[in-house]
């Protein structure tokens, strides 16, 4: 599974560093940060999948 | 359910897609209810009242309006009968949020660092212990032979102002002026006789912040924050600009958040099976938060229409309001699945409950750390309760929908 992320989106909800710290940091202004490069660890893959699924700016994508 | 409106000087709507008026008791104790016919029959509403107003329904067009800050300004997010000066852009009443850009993005930056999710969680065992203080008080009446507690009352209004009063360095006893002035402000806008000059938030406010600049503003409050940092030119900020961002951080972090825990527990109170679940599985909190958030939205915002133009087909005119309603976005079956159902551990949820767009809800880490602490700690207390009386049940009218009158009855747990 991969996962991207567009910070040009993104607007500081913070649902996918709540959801994945695994998957995800906040600045100090609370916008997102993806921690991995493209392939999302195979047993993060469902929490990845939580993450586009509750971006509320659709910021995340995941694709098989 | 409208038999126990309270009493309106409001006309009464004779028909929700052509007369709306949320700021009427019937809007508040119907609003689901409203939005679903509308989204069938008529999803973008109008109004003559308040000088012309429309009221979308729908998820797309909400997200529409919501993302075009060209067309739409925040110069005004409060309806009301009255259009705020031009002359107030781009910074407006309430910086950032009636703020539109280039303005907006500068002042948003200095106040994102304090709200930033980090930073937030410092504040939970204030919060916790805020709320255990409460429940304290409520379990020594109950033990006086109450079994009866309107939690609205005594427990939900009163966390989210203790928690903004000491992030601001304001005595937590000024609560009830808070209540006060957020009640004039956000739920009966302009529907008030002469207020005395001495009685006003800015009255209030100005007194507060002379207060704090002659004593050197060099505490760590947001208050000493924003009168000592420096704006994006280099200098301090305006005091126009101090005075608003204090204004929206006091009024747009009580009601709002109050709102979301009481509706919560009403809901909580009404359904066993998610009490259970909420007791017996912690992991399905957070989702279950979230989908308290979705499913009792309190905040619609509003903009005003910076040009002739059409939302969803309908012609929208230059200063014509527009209500964001947030909490019908959420309800739209377009957008979520089983969009009228509660379902306690939702795992697809975009509700927008914090808004969308460039003016997201600055304080959303600390609306849900207080909504999820003030949950916790109620549950963890008295597991099991049940609605007293739930006609009494009475909603906030205008643009911040939650109860304000909510008794329960706690049962068993108590002991």
């Amino acid at each position: 599974m991969r996962i991207t992320y567009d910070r040009d989106v993104c607007q500081g909800h913070n649902r996918c560093y709540q959801l994945a710290p695994e998957l995800f940091d906040v600045d100090d202004e609370g916008y997102a940060v993806l921690l991995v490069t493209g392939e999302v660890p195979a047993e993060l893959e469902k929490k990845a999948q939580l993450c586009a699924d509750n971006c509320p700016e659709f910021a995340i994508e995941v694709t098989e | 359910m409208t038999d126990t409106v309270p009493e309106t000087k409001r006309p009464p709507v004779e028909d929700w897609a052509t007369d709306f008026d949320h700021t009427h008791p019937d809007y508040a104790a119907n609003a689901p209810e409203i939005w679903d016919d509308l989204r069938e029959r008529c999803p973008v509403a109008h109004t003559e009242r308040f000088g012309g107003a429309w009221l979308p329904t729908k998820a797309a067009d909400v997200r529409a309006i919501a993302e075009d800050t060209d067309r739409f300004t925040s110069r005004s997010i409060i309806v009301n009968d009255f259009r705020p000066d031009p002359e107030l852009a781009p910074r407006g009443f309430a910086p950032p949020i009636t703020s539109d850009p280039p303005f907006h993005q500068e002042a948003r930056r200095l106040l994102l660092p304090p709200f930033s999710p980090k930073v937030i969680a410092e504040w939970e065992p204030m919060a916790r212990e805020t709320c255990r203080q409460l429940l304290d008080q409520i379990e020594a009446d109950l033990r006086d032979g109450q079994d009866i507690t309107d939690a609205a009352v005594t427990y939900t209004q009163h966390i989210p102002v203790r928690v903004i009063a000491k992030m601001l360095g304001l005595p937590e006893e000024d609560g009830d002026k808070f209540r006060v002035f957020i009640h004039r402000i956000l739920e009966t806008p302009g529907q008030h006789d002469e207020i005395g000059p001495d009685e006003t938030l800015v009255a209030y406010l100005s007194e507060k912040i002379r207060e704090r600049r002659e004593s050197g503003a060099d505490g760590d409050d947001l208050i000493s924050y924003l009168l000592t940092v420096e704006g994006p030119d280099g200098n301090p900020l305006s005091d126009e600009h101090v005075f608003g961002t204090i204004a929206l951080l006091l009024i747009a972090g009580i009601d709002t958040t109050w709102s979301a825990i009481g509706a919560s527990l009403w809901h909580l109170a009404q359904h066993p099976d998610d009490r259970r679940r909420w007791v017996e599985d912690p992991g399905v909190r957070i989702f279950a938060i979230e989908e308290f958030l979705r499913f009792y939205a309190p905040v619609t915002m509003a903009r005003l229409a910076a040009e002739d133009t059409e939302v969803g087909g309908c012609p929208v005119k230059k200063e014509d309001w527009l209500l964001l309603s947030f909490p019908s976005y959420n309800r739209d079956p377009e957008a979520f699945e089983q969009a009228d159902e509660f379902v306690i551990d939702r795992a697809r949820n975009r509700h927008s409950a914090f808004g969308l767009g460039i003016h997201r809800c600055l304080g959303s880490n600390l609306a849900r750390l207080e909504l999820t602490v003030a949950v916790e700690e109620w549950m963890a207390r008295f597991p099991d309760f049940e609605l007293s009386d739930p006609e009494t049940v009475r909603w906030s009218t205008g643009q911040v929908r939650g109860p304000r009158c909510l008794p329960v009855r706690i049962l068993d747990g108590a002991s």
